[in-house]
């Protein structure tokens, strides 16, 4: 049997507006397995930020029921939900959203703060989670002090701090260059592979395909079709030159 | 990574790394809460000198001493006149509004940061204690500079309007006069100024921090300012 790490059943989302209901999804069912790399694709707007959302506890969906690890989140507490967020899963933001007042050790340690390890210990792993994303050099630089491309891998140290079982990443490509963002897509493979981390990856950047294990397509808030590496690798050979 | 047990509650941070915490926001964004603490400042400075000048006008009265340049101000006899309650009124709500004001914003520009700390696993009361603790440190800070600075200036009117003599009469404690209103003497007032705009600056943080606070964090991180 696999072994399902992420369940959606008829998510819907809807956002109110004055009179108006915009219904970002549309009843999305999907199974992700454990260690899987999956990437969200669609254009802007389809409903990828929401359902990366739904999925990571940061906002509730208007019908429907998310498992994690056969968990109903809507049945958690505050507490556990804080809990959640805190050792289950690490976010990626396509705006790094790092802290402006924590140097980029201070960022890594935060989580770790919540989590209650003591400060050696948490100070430790900070520096070997950011030396791992190759920022040994920069540790207490803060954000501003460093590059888009290194901003985001402070966060990728910060979403691993807690040893999560799933990295939720929401267009973690978008604001880098063809280079860096090719870098770090390596880096988040490289996690996926070696600590079988559960990659979900919000993206519409085409050098995403070849490193997920299936693509999951979103249209006007439906799932339209779900494809696995074997169906992408004919068509990467198609966008090879981009 | 026990990844299939049940999900934990989330525990409380104890009180010192939220001190660190808050402290270290306030060294960082140095700038910026210099900003929000001047806005403190000015208010409480002004109601300060307005109400000191008052309790000095009063106590001069007292003493049966006139100013020099008020001479042909109507008074309520002895006591304080209409003019000075409507100018200590607005003072008080200049102040009040000032604060709440930079407060608010100080608070709503970091609306991206709240969402970010809760999606690292931050409780809603562990961002409101933060702020509590932040606009705590300002409020006072910022209140006691400027009802130092307010008595100052009062001070310097003062001696302008009834020269050394202002020194004799100094209403620095409470006092009662047999047939004149109560005094609450200088102190009071810069007392009561620190708190008031402790207070104010606290709430004024608190109350947009907590409202943050209880937002999904995917609602605050949209927040752009
Ligand atoms: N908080 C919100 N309030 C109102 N509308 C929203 C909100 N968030 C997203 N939307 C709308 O929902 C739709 C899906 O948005 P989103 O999930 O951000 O798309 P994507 O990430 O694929 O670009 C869009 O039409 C967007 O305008
Ligand atoms: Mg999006």
């Amino acid at each position: 049997m696999p072994d399902i790490v992420v369940k959606t059943e008829d998510v819907v989302k809807e956002y109110r507006m004055g009179s108006n209901v915009l219904r970002a999804l549309d009843g999305i069912n999907i199974e992700i397995e454990r260690g899987e790399y999956i990437s969200l694709m669609g254009p802007s707007g389809s409903g990828k930020s929401t359902l990366f959302n739904m999925i990571g506890a940061l906002d509730q969906p208007t019908e429907g029921q998310v498992y994690i690890d056969s968990q109903n989140m809507s049945h958690l507490s505050q507490r556990q939900i804080a809990a959640f967020r805190c050792h289950r899963v690490g976010y990626i933001f396509q705006s790094y959203n790092l802290l402006p007042v924590r140097s980029a050790h201070g960022n890594v340690t935060l989580p770790m703060i919540f989590a209650g390890i003591p400060e050696k210990q948490r100070n430790e792993k900070a520096e070997e989670l950011l030396a791992r994303v190759g920022l040994g050099d920069r540790m207490y630089h803060l954000p501003d002090e460093l590059s888009g491309g290194q901003r985001q891998r402070v966060a990728i140290a910060r979403a691993l701090a807690n040893d999560p079982s799933i990295i939720l990443a929401d267009e973690p490509t978008a604001n880098l260059d063809t280079i860096t963002g090719r870098e770090i897509i390596d880096l988040i493979k490289q996690l996926n592979n070696e600590q079988g981390v559960t990659v979900i990856s919000a993206t519409h950047d085409l050098k995403m395909l070849d490193v997920s294990d299936r693509i999951v397509d979103i249209r006007d808030g439906l799932v339209e079709r779900i494809r696995n590496r074997d169906e992408i690798e004919i068509e990467v050979g198609e966008v090879g030159g981009e | 990574m026990n990844q299939r047990a049940p999900i934990e509650e989330q525990i409380d941070l104890p009180f010192v790394e939220s001190l660190r915490i808050s402290f270290q926001s306030l060294k960082i964004r140095f700038g910026r809460s210099i900003i929000t603490t001047a806005g403190i400042t000015l208010g409480i400075a002004f109601l300060v000198s307005v109400w000191t000048n008052n309790e000095i006008g009063i106590a001069l009265q007292e003493s049966g001493r006139q100013s020099t340049i008020n001479t042909f101000e109507e008074t309520t006899e002895k006591g304080i006149s209409t003019k000075d309650i409507w100018l200590i009124v607005m003072s008080l709500i200049v102040c009040v509004v000032g604060i709440a004001n930079s407060m608010l914003m100080a608070v709503t520009e970091r609306f991206r940061e709240i969402g970010t700390m809760k999606c690292l696993g931050a409780l809603d009361g562990f961002v409101v204690r933060l702020f509590l603790l932040e606009s705590g440190f300002q409020g006072f800070s910022g209140a006691l500079i400027g009802a130092l600075l307010g008595t100052l200036g009062a001070v310097l009117l003062g001696l302008k309007d009834y020269g050394l003599d202002l020194f004799f009469y100094f209403p620095l404690l409470p006092s009662r006069p047999e047939d004149g209103p109560m005094q609450l003497g200088v102190i009071v007032v810069i007392l009561l100024g620190c708190v008031l705009g402790m207070i104010l600056a606290v709430i004024g943080s608190s109350f947009p921090a907590w409202r943050a606070a209880k937002l999904p964090p995917a609602e605050a991180m949209r927040t752009e300012v």
